[in-house]
């Protein structure tokens, strides 16, 4: 078994660390070549970058094709953006792999100063909570009815106080989480991915 | 949704500060001056901009006091692009920092490249919600700096001059001490931090680590898709690309060229591709023909 970690730009290096302490066997993806994966990876990173270096490698056409076959997929943050269907407050250009039914607005908790860490409690994970750092992160407004909640956080938005907002979402083979597991060592999403396979 | 814990969420800690420069990593973050520029930079794939008023080239030329810039001017790009926005702040000016933070900048360069406004102090950065970047030109100055609580490291170069000399002399220096430090026994830890002046604990951290704390990005001078991968194959995290790209003749086509080339840089067919047909670069100078080294603002 082998996975790809999509290495164009973010964070690819933290979730590179996480499978190799896992012994999983894993590479970087940077050119179409490097999609001979069993399972892909979408680190955290700045999504609309990444999106134009996914047209300008000649990788978006293959993976998205991938991931139309049911090619599994793990994506944080960015990779959350870029897994979804539908991006709200994204660029127009902006390219989406299609792989999950959920509507995301991009920035939706704010800028930099209003970025946070929390704790969650994750549906099927067990020992304990899970440390999370939301950097910017998106905020999912609706999932379909495919689309199972794995954990939410209650926010307080200028205009609705103490909203739940769903942060690891899953349908079929694709998980995505607006936080960052990968940036603190935590490994046990990337355990639950990788059962999927 | 009976998975849901109640629990308090907390901001401005430091792996919040330094999860955004995590973010930035092998990006390029772009210096612009109004908000077209903003586009351009956005359009091309920056992973961020640094809004300012004068690119260093035009500081460097032009003299004078470089402060911060005009809030206007800030606020107009960030409506403009989706991508943070960091801007720049004199060393030891903590209330222009605080205004920075005011307007919800995404990072606050503390930066050489304007006039210092405290000779003996950099700003307690520990103070801030909104991360901070600083500007080294060695280990001892790194860490001098994170200990205040920078949540990222640049190479600090010599901005404006489009040479990267100094960038790969400071950057040579920062990680060829941290190769060395790997190697020391327990009690050379003690004369490191000494010869450093900077803190024990940080130097010991570094020393097991075998890395800095927080990200090591390069900055000053940059100016070709090649100085680009130059910088990141030497161990850069990430670049900033300052006067480099809008004082040349085309920088839409550069900075995008200088984006694929930080992502592929270790492939020498993307470099090739990426560096034919770019036009004019900015005029380099020569490092014996400067007045100001910017490099030297700053401990």
């Amino acid at each position: 078994m082998r996975i790809g970690v999509l290495a164009l730009q973010g964070d690819f290096i933290s979730h590179l660390a996480i499978l190799d302490k896992l012994a999983i066997d894993s590479v970087m993806v940077k050119t179409p070549g490097d999609l001979d994966v069993d399972g892909i990876i979408i680190p955290g990173g700045e999504s609309t970058s990444i999106s134009m270096l996914l047209q300008s490698s000649g990788i978006y056409e293959p993976l998205r094709a991938l991931l139309h076959e049911g090619l599994p997929a793990f994506g944080t943050c960015a990779g959350m953006i870029l897994l979804a269907n539908s991006v709200v407050d994204g660029r127009e250009d902006q390219m989406s792999l299609d792989a999950i039914d959920i509507v995301v607005r991009r920035n939706g908790f704010g800028r930099q100063v209003a970025s946070f860490e929390t704790s969650l409690t994750v549906s099927g994970i067990e020992d304990g909570p899970m440390r999370a750092l939301f950097i910017r992160a998106p905020v999912v407004e609706k999932v379909s009815s495919e689309v199972e909640v794995l954990s939410s956080v209650t926010y307080s938005f200028a205009d609705s106080p103490d909203k739940l907002v769903p942060v690891i979402c899953r349908q079929n083979k694709v998980i995505v989480s607006s936080f960052h597991p990968e940036l603190v060592g935590e490994d046990r999403l990337h355990k639950l991915f990788l059962e999927l396979l | 949704m009976d998975h849901t814990e109640l629990s308090t969420n907390v901001t401005g800690g430091s792996s919040v500060k330094r999860g955004l420069a995590e973010m930035l990593r092998g990006g390029v973050i772009m210096d612009v001056v109004n908000a077209e520029q903003a586009k351009i930079a956005e359009d091309a794939g920056a992973v961020a901009v640094m809004a300012l008023e004068r690119v260093p080239a035009d500081i460097r030329r032009e003299g004078g006091v470089a402060r911060m810039s005009d809030p206007v001017l800030i606020e107009e790009i960030q409506r403009t692009v989706t991508i943070p926005v960091m801007a720049k702040a004199r060393i030891g000016h903590f209330a222009e920092a605080q205004i920075l933070q005011e307007l919800q900048v995404d990072y606050i360069d503390e930066s050489e490249v304007l006039t210092p406004a405290d000779e003996a102090h950099h700003v307690d950065k520990w103070k801030f919600t909104v991360p901070f970047v600083c500007g080294a030109t060695n280990l001892g100055e790194a860490l001098r700096r994170i200990s205040e609580g920078a949540a990222m490291i640049r190479s600090k170069g010599e901005a404006g001059t489009g040479n990267v000399v100094e960038a790969v002399r400071h950057l040579r220096s920062i990680i060829g001490d941290i190769r060395k430090l790997t190697q020391a026994d327990s009690a050379e830890i003690y004369s490191w931090a000494k010869n450093l002046q900077a803190p024990l604990e940080l130097v010991r951290e570094v020393a097991e680590a075998g890395k800095l704390p927080v990200p090591l990005f390069c900055a000053g001078g940059l100016a070709t898709p090649a100085d680009a991968s130059l910088v990141m194959q030497l161990g850069a995290e990430a670049v900033f690309v300052g006067s480099g790209i809008f004082k040349s003749s085309d920088p839409a086509k550069r900075a995008r060229a200088i984006v694929e080339a930080t992502t592929h840089f270790q492939e020498p067919s993307v470099l090739l591709r990426v560096s034919r047909n770019l036009g004019a670069p900015m005029v380099g100078i020569e490092m014996d023909e400067i007045e100001v080294r910017l490099a030297e603002r700053g401990w």
